[in-house]
């Protein structure tokens, strides 16, 4: 990516950015105009983010590297997308996508600055994935969380701003723990930019290492805070089970920053091939993962409520992704990353899917007055029966007790999701998880089978509560009244799964993209390259020709 | 200068954390706030600690940090400053409405059962 395509890349940062600014201009209300500029905004983000998926598919080390302020490498802030930045955009994209569809439905009117929150957030997940600066990382890590802090108490009520209250404060001491690590960091290697911290890593002195290793490690933890790794995950399934359905579904792919964050800045700082702190913090990585794996399981298999099934899986999913990551092992990750983008689709859409069957069993304990219902799908039982078709005694028609066409979409596509979400075959889940369980077999480590264990005893976990659910909200009620649902709050759902349908469908290739990525990730040397070869433009000459 | 760095930092740091894990609201507040300002120092103390030198390169005199003291430290703090102080507000908003809410100020909005 050269030229004035380069400046493509700093495009998902500014375009949130300025929608956001905008829509403040704009005022408390005009709703219906900040809702259609919020939609045009987000749907470009995503189709930008797919064009620079396409542009760094091509060739194995393809690097887009921008230079916003045109300071040269290691002193002013760099951008740089790489397979996979642009493998979270997409997925970003998507899940923001799916997630204001949904909140278009009625959650958007629940307060007057979402819209405004929704775009500072998708700013700080983009710019998050795109930096190559740790310092940076921070600031947009700060601008994710802060949006994400308004929008865990849209919609109020005391559960949310307790939660919220227990989130911020987890956030703000893991923030501090960031500024730490950085502040180690910088003063053991004297430089913020990612690439060339993991160029100086081999010069620091041996007196150091020790230091070293400390900053590295509590910036892990203000990472995996993120990641909700087991024991530091006790404030996700309150926070995200208390968040209104969109706002949850958005959150699914947060947690994803940490593990992103992760995975960038230890296969960047501590390749295989590093000397003396190679792989360091792997053990740690794998065990903490493999803990957190099996409490996401349990949480799973004892949750009552689909909310807290679903931040439960999260939180699994979490788990595997760090376990996974851990082994530095190419393959295992390549698996893990088709896994990630599986999953992640999954969790968003089954945050969407709580509300609607909530909102079902709600109509079968006592119908409450819901929307206008304009938009709703045809419900059979309140068909008039056409002419010409036999009626029995009570003028019941004949053909048998009609299922609701809500009904079979929200079944449908719970069993679809609870499919992913466990591993089975033959969706997304199945696919990556099989990828990842013939890595594991190659490692011959004890880690490795216990991971493959627990993969498998997880997923029959998930399966088993998915089950329990599934009878509980589809199979127990006598009589089924039908929910209402509108279109626009089913496309989301519909679109989410979409997405991980033609994950699948193209398995071949999306499999094959993975491991390249994996592959380019633990073979950090392209990347340093890319970053340390990229020329500030040349200054205007003042009168001459621009 | 060290000696006063490192203490300052350490006892704030050692109330901001005790102050965190204390049930009451406000109190994690105030604990947050200690815990930020000892990182603040913190990052400050990393570019190297230096007496009657300035960041600013004057002209005659060889860029290098015998001669100045590290600028960037200085800068992040000026960050972390601002954006600290941003988030603690938010915090405090959210902390009232919890107390008007549940009508106390304990963390989990409801006092403990004994």
């Amino acid at each position: 990516m050269t030229g004035t395509l380069s400046h493509l890349i700093v495009v998902p940062v500014l375009l949130p950015l300025a929608t956001a600014a905008l829509m403040l201009l704009l005022g408390e209300g005009r709703r219906p105009i900040k809702a259609m500029v919020n939609l045009l905004s987000t749907v470009t983000g995503l189709v930008l983010a797919l064009y620079l998926l396409w542009q760094v598919q091509g060739a194995p080390s393809a690097f887009g590297v921008y230079l916003p302020g045109n300071w040269s490498v290691p002193f002013g802030i760099v951008l740089v997308l790489d397979r996979l930045s642009a493998l979270m955009l997409v997925l970003t994209g998507c899940i923001g996508l799916a997630s204001l569809l949904y909140a278009l439905a009625r959650w958007h009117q629940a307060g007057v600055y979402f819209h405004v929150l929704f775009q500072l957030q998708l700013m700080g997940l983009y710019g998050a994935f795109l930096t190559a600066d740790l310092f940076n990382l921070f600031v947009f890590f700060e601008v994710l969380l802060a949006a994400s802090y308004g929008l865990l108490l849209h919609g109020g009520g005391a559960p949310r701003v307790r939660a919220g209250l227990h989130y911020i404060a987890v956030n703000l001491v893991a923030s501090l723990l960031f500024l730490i690590g950085v502040a180690v960091l910088y003063g053991v290697t004297g430089t913020l930019n990612m690439a060339d911290i993991a160029v100086k890593l081999p010069l620091v002195p041996a007196g150091d290492g020790g230091l070293l290793h400390a900053g590295a490690a509590i910036l892990a933890i203000a990472f995996l805070a993120k990641a909700a790794l087991w024991p530091l995950n006790f404030w996700l399934p309150g926070t995200y089970g208390a968040a209104s359905a969109p706002v949850a579904a958005l959150f699914a792919i947060l947690t994803k920053v940490g593990v992103y964050a992760v995975l960038r800045l230890w296969t960047l700082c501590f390749p295989a091939d590093a000397g003396g702190s190679a792989l360091f913090g792997s053990g740690a990585l794998i065990w903490g993962g493999v803990l957190t794996l099996a409490f996401g399981a349990v949480g799973m298999l004892a949750s009552q409520q689909l909310a807290r099934f679903a931040a439960y899986s999260v939180i699994a999913s979490s788990g595997t992704l760090v376990a996974a990551f851990g082994f530095g092992a190419p393959a295992l990750a390549g698996g893990a990353l088709f896994y990630l983008a599986s999953s992640t689709l999954a969790g968003a859409a089954l945050f969407l899917l709580v509300e609607l069957l909530e909102r079902a069993r709600q109509v079968e304990l006592g119908p409450e007055a819901l929307d206008d219902g304009r938009d709703v799908l045809t419900t059979f039982t309140e068909a008039e029966p056409p002419p010409g078709i036999n009626l029995d005694d009570e003028e019941e028609v004949l053909i048998g007790r009609a299922i609701p066409a809500a009904l079979v979409f929200l079944g449908l596509t719970f069993t679809v999701c609870g499919l992913v979400v466990s591993g089975l075959p033959p969706l997304s889940g199945f696919v990556a998880k099989l990828a990842m369980l013939t890595a594991l077999i190659d490692l011959q480590r004890p880690a490795a089978w216990t991971l493959f264990a627990l993969l498998l005893l997880s997923g029959l976990m998930a399966a088993t509560a998915l089950l329990r659910i599934g009878m509980r909200h589809f199979w127990t009620a006598e009589v089924h009244a039908s929910p209402r649902l509108r279109v626009v709050e089913t496309l989301p759902i519909g679109l989410l799964l979409a997405v991980g349908l033609a994950l699948v469908l193209n398995g071949e290739a999306a499999l094959d993209y993975m491991q390249q990525t994996a592959i380019s990730l633990h073979t950090p040397a392209a990347y340093i390259d890319a970053v340390f070869s990229v020329r500030p433009l040349p200054a205007a000459v003042p009168g001459g020709q621009p | 200068m060290e000696v006063v760095i490192s203490l300052a930092i350490g006892v704030m740091a050692g109330s901001g954390v005790w102050l965190v894990l204390r049930p009451r609201t406000f109190q994690v507040l105030i604990g947050l706030s200690l815990l930020a300002y000892a990182i603040n120092l913190f990052i400050f103390s990393v570019g190297s600690l230096a007496l009657d030198k300035e960041p600013i390169v004057r002209a005659g005199v060889a860029a290098t940090l015998e001669n100045y003291t590290d600028p960037l430290p200085q800068s992040l703090v000026l960050t972390a400053i601002v954006i600290g102080f941003a988030t603690t507000a938010l915090f405090l908003v959210v902390l009232l409405a919890l107390r008007g809410l549940s009508g106390g100020d304990h963390v989990d909005g409801e006092e403990e059962r004994p």
